[in-house]
């Protein structure tokens, strides 16, 4: 066993665990302090990865801006933010093996694939600078993923000329 | 050991340091991928006191600077000019009492001084010393330096939550305002330099600067100076621990080393940003000599840092605090248009440099080139601050919208039980 496999085991064990605290802890702030547990979790498996820049977007976008945003809105909702009743309501029975069966069924699918075996492909992790270029490259090429990237920067250049519209004191 | 060794030494300290530890472990019979590992963790435990023991020099620095700029005489009792009068400081915050408040989140209000000082601490994993004395030059180093002020902004906001304080809170809000908020100019900033170099380590970027990015990008260095200012929170951008306002902001319920790890914190991101910001525009460590005997590269490192902190303290100094709004509008009606309108141009004009000055005859990377180039920037910058200036003052007349009768902002429910108690 080498050294990145027990980091990778035990940052899995650390982000699963918070995922599962995520949505059992009472105090809503404690939940949102759990996600960000997670997130980061999930940041250092890019890292394990080599994917160095996913792993810093990871940071800075879901820590940095939404998971601080979610603490924000719920330090200005009042009361304790505390939860004391049942964590259950009355269709627990229908989601129960519904999320039994979507397990199974990925963990089926995981098992099923031969990927595992398979020697890392040496595709351009000769040169790291290398690879955020590509990165940027493909995302503005015609002939790679301009179209979604452009979609996307339509749909936040809406979302924020929405956000100001609703904000804006018309008197 | 030899003359060459010793040279060798004297040269490059911490590499030949290095060296010596990892031939000891490997004569010791590690495995090789054991020993980089105990190296590196080496590293960054020296890396860590170093920072440590620099803020106890850095705390008197700042204190005799306010003291002499305010006419007084400052701390002048234990050692010459009282050089050591943070030691006993420190023995003292040491022994003081821990309270906690009543109804404080006991785990996220002692989380939270770990992860203000932490945040801080992990900027130096990627700050380049020398050419060789560096933590990591990362290929995504400027982004990381924004990531790692997320978390500083995490560890102010649990502050201020777990205290069970309102004064706590409103610190705490005001404090996140303020953090997001520059951050978009910083990051606006930071892509400058990654533009004219090509590349995000920080490393990297310096070797980049045969020509200081002082020179090429002189408002991309303003607007980093002024928003890493703001990311670090102190005057003029200390309102979210004003004491004549909220007491002090996030970290009133905190005592003893508690209370000292948020100033610890403080004046070491102080430092670290001048260090970030001779780095990134002033070539860090580039100097005479300084890829052949790397100790020089360190001396230039040190002395640019500490050119750049003194202004950073005199800033402190000089500066009234400012408004929340006037915080919030300079942000977003100055520096963020500003930003995003450099970084289109000098993504533009470097083209058009690199695409015209070669079609007429000039050597890429030649010095006629590069002083070429430096100054096609900085004419373009020139024009640019004119102008923002101009339209800041043709709009800064106009008289912001005042209110005769004061608004209610929210009005209290009618209800008949609470007249009485009011």
């Amino acid at each position: 066993m080498t050294i990145e496999k027990i980091i990778f085991l035990v940052i899995a064990a650390i982000s699963l665990g918070a995922a599962l605290m995520v949505v059992t802890s009472r105090k809503l702030i404690h939940s949102a302090l759990w996600l960000i547990l997670t997130l980061f979790g999930v940041a250092v498996v890019y890292g394990i990865l080599d994917a160095g820049f996913l792993a810093v977007a990871q940071v800075v976008i879901y820590i940095g801006a939404i998971a601080i945003l979610f603490i924000f809105a719920v330090m200005l909702t009042r009361r304790a933010n505390q939860d004391t009743g049942s964590q259950n309501n009355q269709y627990w029975w229908v989601a129960a093996p519904l999320s039994a069966l979507l397990f199974g069924g990925l963990v089926w699918m995981m098992g099923s694939w031969q990927g595992y075996s398979t020697e890392l492909p040496k595709l351009a992790l000769e040169a790291k600078s290398g690879m955020l270029k590509q990165l940027g490259q493909l995302l503005v090429s015609p002939d790679g993923y301009v179209l979604p990237f452009e979609l996307a920067s339509v749909l936040l250049v809406a979302a924020l000329i929405g956000a100001i519209w609703v904000a804006w004191d018309r008197k | 050991m030899s003359w060459n060794g010793f040279l060798a030494f004297v040269k490059d300290p911490l590499t030949e340091f290095a060296k010596g530890i990892t031939y000891r472990l490997d004569v010791w019979g590690l495995s090789p991928e054991l020993v980089n590992v105990i190296v590196k963790l080496l590293g960054a435990f020296v890396a860590c006191m170093l920072s440590f023991a620099l803020v106890i020099l850095t705390i008197w620095v700042e204190r005799k600077l306010y003291a002499r700029v305010q006419d007084r005489l400052g701390p002048n009792r234990v050692g010459p000019w009282g050089i050591f009068q943070t030691v006993p400081d420190m023995i003292k915050i040491f022994t003081k009492e821990y309270i906690t408040p009543d109804g404080a989140d006991k785990v996220t209000y002692n989380l939270a001084p770990i992860l203000a000082v932490s945040a801080v601490m992990l900027i130096w994993a990627v700050v380049p010393f020398a050419p060789t004395f560096f933590g990591s030059d990362i290929n995504v180093g400027a982004l990381y330096i924004v990531a790692v002020g997320a978390i500083g902004t995490l560890g102010i906001i649990l502050a201020g939550w777990s205290s069970n304080n309102k004064y706590a809170l409103l610190g705490a809000f005001r404090a996140v305002a303020q953090m997001v908020s520059y951050e978009v100019p910083m990051v606006l900033a930071l892509l400058v330099p990654v533009l004219l170099s090509g590349t995000m380590g920080i490393n990297s970027l310096v070797k980049a600067q045969s020509v200081w990015f002082i020179l090429l990008a002189p408002l991309a260095a303003f607007i980093f100076f002024i928003s890493s200012q703001a990311e670090v929170g102190r005057a003029p951008f200390d309102l979210l621990e004003a004491e004549s306002e909220i007491v002090t902001g996030f970290q009133v319920e905190y005592s003893g080393l508690k209370f000292g790890m948020f100033f610890v914190g403080e004046f070491l991101h102080a430092f670290t940003i001048s260090a970030l910001f001779s780095a990134l525009f002033l070539g860090g460590w580039r100097g005479p000599w300084a890829e052949q005997v790397p100790i020089l590269g360190l001396a230039y490192f040190v002395i640019k840092t500490s050119i750049v902190y003194f202004f950073v303290i005199l800033l402190r100094i000089a500066a009234p605090r400012m408004r929340i709004d006037q915080m919030l509008n300079f942000n977003w009606k100055f520096l963020v248009p500003l930003g995003l309108l450099l970084v289109m141009v000098t993504a533009v004009v470097e083209k058009l440099v690199i695409h015209y000055y070669t079609l007429w005859g000039l050597e890429f990377g030649s010095t006629n080139y590069l002083i070429l180039r430096a100054v096609t920037h900085l004419v373009v910058n020139g024009l640019i601050c004119v102008g923002a200036l101009w339209l800041s003052q043709s709009f800064g007349k106009r008289e912001p919208p005042r209110f005769d009768a004061s608004r209610a902002v929210a009005v209290p429910p009618q209800s008949s039980e609470s007249t009485a108690t009011d």
